[in-house]
């Protein structure tokens, strides 16, 4: 038999972080290997016994060892004899990675993706675990542009800019506002209904739905205080603009609600934050939609890689996602769509003035408004695959609530 | 299929339902039928176990001795079928803080010393032998402290160990006893802290606990049961948990021969007689 291999451990005991030299001298043994350990540590053959027993190795006392026939200058505290056990533990360990896998495991779980997952752990039952319907080959790229396009509402905004608006043109910036915020926290809420369920293996579509989620807090903060800016209540919301958001938070299907969220919704909204942003009659209101504007314009650029990714594995889906268009405009048949109170509110801040010269160029603004979202509805869903006259068809039924 | 075996354990913390709910699942899909009954102490599992009413107890060392002077007068006899690898060759210290003055262990002489429960084979009756062995009389030549944590599970609760550990640091005894891997875990988690005590004397090494079977246990179905624990392995996932929890890497075939000085400390001790009653008068599971 070889003389076993020897370790000193100076005087680092095994109860402050000498089992880590242990282990890492054993790892490069084979099993039924021995290893001499030597010491200073006044407990270290006691707990090199405990240490042994605990982790299934065989320990000799060193002194009883026959092999043992050295004597190095600290002396040696026992001689462990490889086992099996411990290295044990990894076989049937599954491999997560690093290839993005069409449909990860649930017993990898929480694993970081590349990660190798002892076997036998939990399974977790992610309702979205399948790439084809989760996933964009851009989310990597969409993903790493919003975190370095993060912004902070207290230094990105200038606040005290001076706001000095019309009485009436002040009420209808305040109207609007609050319409944006009810909209942006469905945005805030659908998402995060679907993030919980993705399966984490997929972390570049997770990490822009968290992202994604973080924009809509903000952007519900900073609407929020400008329409508390010059000390005013919020406006008002109405039954059939949250009928129509209603519908979206009830879509259970991920590729459904994604694409009349962020492709037609967020991308409606990409025509009327631009709206706001070219026709402020502020500053601060300028601000906040042109930052509202770049975050939305990422989300609706999520959505289109998604649903075209969706597409292209089940192009069966685009039949389902028309008719998802058509249900919800059947079931928003009987609501008033836009509220009257946000229509004439987008008028007078169009206008920027109270006069009848100002509100007739605001209202044809705001039926120019109308226009560009159609087209830009229309310009998506052939870009996703409908044919020209299906997509202007389908892009009028989109609700008259904008989201 | 075999008869059901029914083997019974104590319920010394909540883990053991899932350890033997664990392992009763998978003896099931090994087709073997095996149940389990908890008992809150040993004293009660191990009169069950030579009544009959349960072929087999997993057992604390303590518990083998009293079943195999119980077994014996009654006209019978147990066997140990399989232990754990990590009840094998246990040492157990006792320890002064590290600037005592004490250096030897007749230093010990008019001292106090801390003991883990009154039935703890290993941080009371096994050191307080060792110490007897070497001229001290635990009660004559010094004082001890119990810590009587789980009173009737013969020291599976590590509560009197810990607690035996934390009097020593705050100077209310001189010396405390202790498994040789709690003072490995006491001093790694700070309860004693690194280097904080000093180890007096180390027992030689003695065994722990065993599956013991009644003489009327059912033969085909304990072979078959010896032989499912000891096919166990580490590698496997299903099983790995429960081992875990049991604290092994693999089952042995069951030895006696590591319980004589246990069976000594009985003796000096008047734990149980020699017909298995209980004769220590401070002794209430």
């Amino acid at each position: 038999m070889s003389p076993p291999a020897t370790i000193d451990l100076e005087d680092l005991g095994l109860d402050e972080g000498g089992h880590l030299l242990l282990k890492h001298a054993l790892a490069g043994m084979a099993v039924g290997g021995q290893l001499e350990v030597c010491g200073r540590a006044p407990d270290l053959s006691v707990h090199l016994r405990a240490w042994c027993r605990r982790h299934g190795h065989e320990f000799c006392d060193a002194l009883t060892t026959a092999a043992v026939t050295r004597r190095t200058v600290h002396g040696p505290a026992g001689v462990v004899i490889k086992s099996a056990a411990p290295d044990a533990r990894w076989s049937g360990a599954l491999s997560t990675g690093p290839a993005i896998a069409d449909e990860p495991s649930p017993t990898w779980g929480l694993a970081a993706r590349g990660a190798t997952v002892e076997a036998g752990g939990p399974e977790f039952h992610f309702a979205l675990d399948r790439k084809d319907e989760v996933w964009a080959d851009a989310a990597p790229a969409i993903y790493r542009q919003a975190v370095a396009s993060q912004w902070d509402p207290e230094t990105a905004i200038v606040w005290d800019a001076p706001v000095d608006l019309a009485p009436e043109v002040e009420a209808a910036v305040v109207q609007v506002m609050t319409y944006l915020v009810e909209n942006e926290n469905a945005a805030l809420v659908v998402p995060a209904r679907f993030l919980g369920q993705v399966h984490p293996h997929f972390k570049e579509v997770v990490q822009v739905l968290a992202v994604q989620v973080a924009d809509e807090a903000r952007h519900v903060e900073v609407f929020t205080r400008r329409a508390q800016l010059r000390g005013a209540e919020l406006g008002l919301s109405t039954a059939g603009g949250q009928a129509s958001l209603q519908t979206l938070l009830d879509e259970p299907d991920f590729p459904v609600a994604h694409f009349l969220l962020s492709v037609l919704g967020e991308g409606t909204f990409l025509s009327l934050l631009s709206f706001i942003e070219t026709n402020a009659p502020d500053p601060v209101t300028k601000q906040v939609t042109h930052l509202a504007l770049a975050d939305e314009a990422r989300h609706a650029a999520f959505g289109m890689a998604h649903l075209d990714h969706v597409l292209e594995a089940d192009p069966g889906l685009r039949a389902k996602l028309a008719t998802a268009i058509r249900r919800r405009h059947d079931a928003l048949a009987h609501t008033a769509g836009l509220n009257e109170e946000v229509f004439d509110a987008l008028v007078i801040l169009a206008a920027g003035a109270w006069s009848p010269d100002a509100l007739r160029r605001g209202f044809r603004k705001v039926q120019e408004l109308e226009a560009d979202m159609a087209e830009g509805r229309q310009r998506r869903l052939r870009k996703l695959g409908f044919a020209p006259d299906e997509a202007t068809e389908l892009a009028a039924l989109h609700t008259k609530n904008f989201m | 299929m075999t008869p059901t075996l029914v083997m019974g354990a104590v319920a010394y913390d909540p883990k053991v339902v899932t350890i033997w709910d664990g392992f009763r699942n998978w003896f099931r899909e090994n087709d073997f039928d095996f149940d389990y009954v908890l008992y809150s102490n040993y004293e009660r599992q191990v009169e069950a176990l030579i009544a009959g009413t349960i072929h087999a107890a997993w057992n604390s060392p303590l518990a083998w001795l009293r079943a195999e002077r119980l077994a014996a007068a009654a006209g019978s006899s147990v066997k140990a079928v399989a232990m754990r690898d990590s009840d094998c060759d246990l040492t157990s210290v006792v320890v002064v803080r590290a600037h005592s003055p004490i250096d030897e262990v007749g230093g010990l002489a008019g001292r106090t010393v801390a003991v883990g429960a009154v039935d703890s084979p290993q941080a009371t009756l096994i050191p307080l032998a060792h110490l007897a062995d070497q001229g001290l009389l635990a009660g004559e030549d010094f004082e001890v402290v119990q810590h009587n944590v789980g009173v009737g599970m013969h020291g599976d609760h590590i509560g009197g160990e810990r607690d035996a550990a934390r009097a020593l640091m705050a100077g209310r005894v001189d010396a405390a006893c202790m498994i040789d891997g709690n003072h490995l875990v006491f001093s790694a988690e700070g309860t004693l802290g690194s280097g904080a005590t000093r180890i007096l004397t180390q027992t030689p090494p003695y065994d722990h606990c065993n599956f013991s079977i009644g003489s009327g246990a059912p033969v085909e179905a304990v072979d078959r049961f010896g032989d499912l624990l000891l096919g166990m392995t580490y590698a496997d996932p299903d099983v790995r948990p429960l081992l875990d929890l049991e604290g092994l890497k693999a089952w042995h075939v069951g030895r006696t021969n590591g319980y004589a000085a246990l069976d000594g400390a009985v003796r000096r001790f008047h734990f149980y007689d020699d017909e298995g009653n209980v004769t220590a008068s401070d002794y209430r599971p």
